[in-house]
């Protein structure tokens, strides 16, 4: 496989959503054989934190200047919607 | 169920059938119990309440009653909590993916986090019970924090 992407994790305040989160996704990625590197940030930090990672797992909105792909984390909140966020959150880190 | 959440639940911050109609009011009084027990400082809920207005936490559960989980930045916390808030009748909280979208909220945990690595069980615990729909059953017809102690193990 090609080198380590880093997933960046946002939240309000890249401290609480974001670290559930971070988990979660680290622990499903690891059943399917997959690791990365993990940032965590404030939803404002994005902008200036993007252009170093691959992509962004976010529960907050996102500003829509960021150009690297954005997936949307509530799922691993709620429950709902978690394995086809899954998917997409596979796809990017085999890409 | 994990026992992450009873360790940083304190039973003193739990409020049931609470009357509250806005989610600044159940916001107040679960901050106003985490504030007397010390863990947070004085200025806890105006940040939360804050907040809570630009950056929403209410979770969309596909319910008539969903679950919030206000918190605001760690300079506000003292030691790490969480209050628990159930509402007789839902309010308000905005969706946190999607700031427009108001739903309908039954359960409040009020979280107090200030160290992430540390807190991670808690949060984790919170997350199960939030997916858990027979567990917010229990939360909602719990009377005494021994009904609860029966739900969250």
């Amino acid at each position: 496989m090609s080198r380590q992407k880093t997933i960046l994790f946002a939240c309000g305040t890249g401290i609480a959503t974001s670290t559930a989160v971070n988990v979660a996704v680290t622990e499903e990625m690891k059943k399917r054989g997959l690791t990365f590197n993990a940032q965590q940030a404030k939803a404002t930090e994005v902008p200036g934190l993007a252009d170093n990672v691959d992509f962004i797992v976010a529960t907050t909105p996102i500003s829509a200047s960021v150009t690297k792909p954005v997936i949307k984390g509530l799922a691993f909140l709620t429950g709902i919607g978690k394995d086809k966020i899954l998917d997409e959150i596979e796809a990017q880190l085999r890409k | 169920m994990p026992d992450g959440l009873m360790q940083l639940l304190d039973p003193e911050a739990i409020v049931l059938g609470s009357d509250a109609s806005t989610n600044e009011e159940i916001i107040r009084i679960l901050a106003g119990r985490l504030e007397m027990l010390g863990y947070v400082k004085s200025s806890y809920a105006d940040a939360v309440v804050r907040r809570e207005l630009t950056i929403p936490t209410g979770l969309p559960l596909e319910r008539p009653d969903n679950v919030a989980v206000p918190h605001t930045d760690p300079k506000h916390v003292l030691k790490p909590g969480i209050a628990m808030g159930t509402l007789k009748q839902p309010v308000t909280f905005a969706n946190m993916e999607d700031p427009d979208e108001m739903l309908p909220v039954g359960f409040v945990f009020l979280l107090a986090i200030n160290d992430k690595d540390k807190q991670i069980e808690a949060l984790q615990a919170v997350m199960a019970i939030i997916q858990n729909p027979q567990a917010l059953d229990g939360l909602r017809s719990a009377r005494t924090l021994e009904d609860v102690r029966a739900v969250l193990g």
